[in-house]
């Protein structure tokens, strides 16, 4: 094939390597010898992944993490710009400035729609395993190219406002990569055939509804507990999903997918253990109950949940 | 036993200690109660790790964020925002659910969120809104609007990111189908949210109107 799945992980590990680079030299932050060598270790893994044993990649998350653990990530300080020199360069592109965001999705779909299978020379053109990422990839490096033409900005410029970026997300950038290796885990270690007889035990025998019903409520419910739903989603799935709704009803993976992400952001939206999304705004807009925005949140989650739930059952029941 | 693992998740993000942490330690400890050697729970570690490197695709997209915001994306984005042109509460929310919603559909979750937009832009206009149709507001009202000013953010957030494909959740979902020789796609997966995300608008929409209505009533009577 002419690109690969592989070339898009070095992409991604070229500019985490920059980033690294840059935080590295950054007098400004107290800590840029671990910052910079999580996301020097990170790059490696990005990019030797395919290379490297996978113990030693493991041990690898491993150090990554226990950087994490003993004192976290912290970030250089960025001199702000003044409001009136960003202003002065929004009126220069004003609305054309989404044109290069807005590519990426468009490319990615019709990349993935009109690309799959084309051969030039003998060769297939876009990665065969996994059309959609590498779409995904060539679309986003476009979108730099456009953005970079239209910004006159330089790739190291790009690799600087991806830093500050980076830093900003921090060690979260790690997170879905880690619950996915721990639904791995939990499926080896049978976590999943744990809850499927939990299930068993509780739900009329065959009742499609009722699996419905106890899978989109305990997305939502365990992430309530989690404050999470990356979290839930590996446990339910594993446990109900997959075996019932999808082994037994013969579901659709995509719907299940698609709408039990949904079924728990429903419970993100009820729970303070979303700090971020339901306590910290509440702090910054001075209110007096904590708990506020999350009370103004529930009716709209619950009516929410509900039509996910019917929506699911729809859709597997009429087997669409 | 299995499920200690799931239970030190649970203890470790109540006593809110870091997720990264507590998410790899509840895997070797697991993968431990199930007796699988520790050398072989690293390895699997590693792979798992290498299979789902596309689930961090949006480092891809940083440089084009990072590059259009240096550019005044999120003041082009302010500015949108401040043309509405709109008397009410519900109004001014309702607009932003719908720039947020699409927003994150296209993948610019960046256009909003707590920090850099409800506190300095939409809370203060849904405010003014109030401010301009009911004179001096009083402090449980102001309390509300601006509780529903977050409370709008979250929800366009949420209920439009996953219809990008290159979000995490997405990508979560079809990697874990993947591993479990599931054939799944995570376009269609896309597309497949977009039913909820259109009812989650709808009903949030009439909710908004709901609260003019009740915001008419309680300080309508006292004019300007």
């Amino acid at each position: 094939m002419i690109f690969s799945v592989e070339m898009i992980y070095v992409l991604m590990g070229i500019i985490v390597l920059g980033c690294s680079l840059y935080i590295f030299t950054d007098r400004t932050n107290s800590r840029r010898l671990a910052s910079g060598s999580f996301y020097l270790i990170y790059s490696v893994t990005l990019m030797f992944g395919k290379i490297i044993p996978p113990f030693y990649i493991g041990l690898m998350v491993i150090v990554m993490v226990l950087i994490i653990a003993s004192g976290g990530l912290k970030k250089g300080e960025h001199v702000e710009e003044s409001l009136a020199v960003k202003e002065e360069r929004r009126k220069r592109l004003g609305g054309r400035l989404f044109l290069p965001a807005i590519l990426i999705p468009i490319l990615t779909l019709v990349g993935s729609k009109l690309l799959d299978g084309v051969k030039i020379g003998g060769k297939a053109l876009l990665d065969p395993s996994n059309v959609t990422m590498v779409a995904l990839g060539l679309a986003c490096l476009t979108a730099i190219i456009v953005a970079m033409w239209m910004t006159r900005g330089t790739p190291t410029g790009a690799v600087k406002e991806s830093r500050r970026l980076l830093e900003s997300i921090g060690w979260a950038v790690l997170l879905p990569q880690l619950l996915a290796t721990l639904g791995t885990i939990y499926t080896t270690a049978g976590v999943g055939t744990v809850v499927s007889d939990a299930v068993t035990a509780i739900i009329p025998e065959g009742s499609l509804f009722w699996i419905v019903v106890i899978f989109c409520l305990g997305m939502a419910i365990f992430t309530m507990i989690m404050g999470n739903a990356f979290a839930a989603f590996p446990i339910m799935a594993a446990g109900i999903a997959i075996p019932f709704l999808i082994k037994q009803f013969d579901a659709n993976p995509n719907h299940i997918a698609a709408i039990s992400m949904f079924a728990g952001y429903c419970g993100t939206l009820m729970t303070p253990m979303a700090a971020n999304f339901n306590i910290v705004p509440a702090a910054l807009l001075d209110l007096k109950d904590k708990n506020h925005v999350i009370k103004v949140q529930i009716p709209t989650a619950l009516a929410v949940l509900v039509f996910n739930i019917i929506l699911m059952y729809f859709l597997v029941s009429l087997g669409i | 036993m299995v499920l200690i693992g799931v239970l030190l998740i649970m203890i470790g993000f109540v006593l809110r200690i870091n997720s990264a942490v507590v998410v790899t330690i509840s895997a070797l400890v697991t993968g431990m109660i199930a007796g699988i050697p520790i050398t072989s729970i690293i390895t699997q570690f590693g792979e798992a790790f290498t299979t789902n490197r596309y689930m961090s695709i949006l480092i891809v997209t940083l440089p084009v964020i990072g590059l259009l915001e240096k550019n005044g994306l999120q003041q082009q984005a302010a500015k949108i925002v401040s043309k509405i042109k709109a008397i009410t509460v519900g109004r001014v929310l309702t607009m932003y659910l719908l720039i947020r919603e699409a927003g994150a559909a296209l993948g610019l979750n960046s256009l909003g969120g707590h920090p850099q937009t409800v506190r300095p832009l939409i809370a203060p206009m849904a405010e003014g809104a109030a401010l301009s149709k009911y004179g001096k507001l009083p402090e449980k009202e102001q309390q509300e609007i601006r509780a529903h000013a977050a409370a709008t953010d979250n929800i366009g957030l949420f209920f439009g990111e996953d219809i990008f494909v290159a979000v995490g959740a997405i990508l979560l979902m079809n990697g874990f189908f993947e591993q479990n020789n599931i054939p799944a796609d995570p376009i269609s997966m896309a597309l497949w949210g977009i039913p909820t995300a259109i009812f989650a608008f709808i009903v949030h929409a009439i909710r908004l109107r709901m609260f003019d209505k009740k915001l008419d009533k309680r300080l309508g009577s006292r004019g300007k």
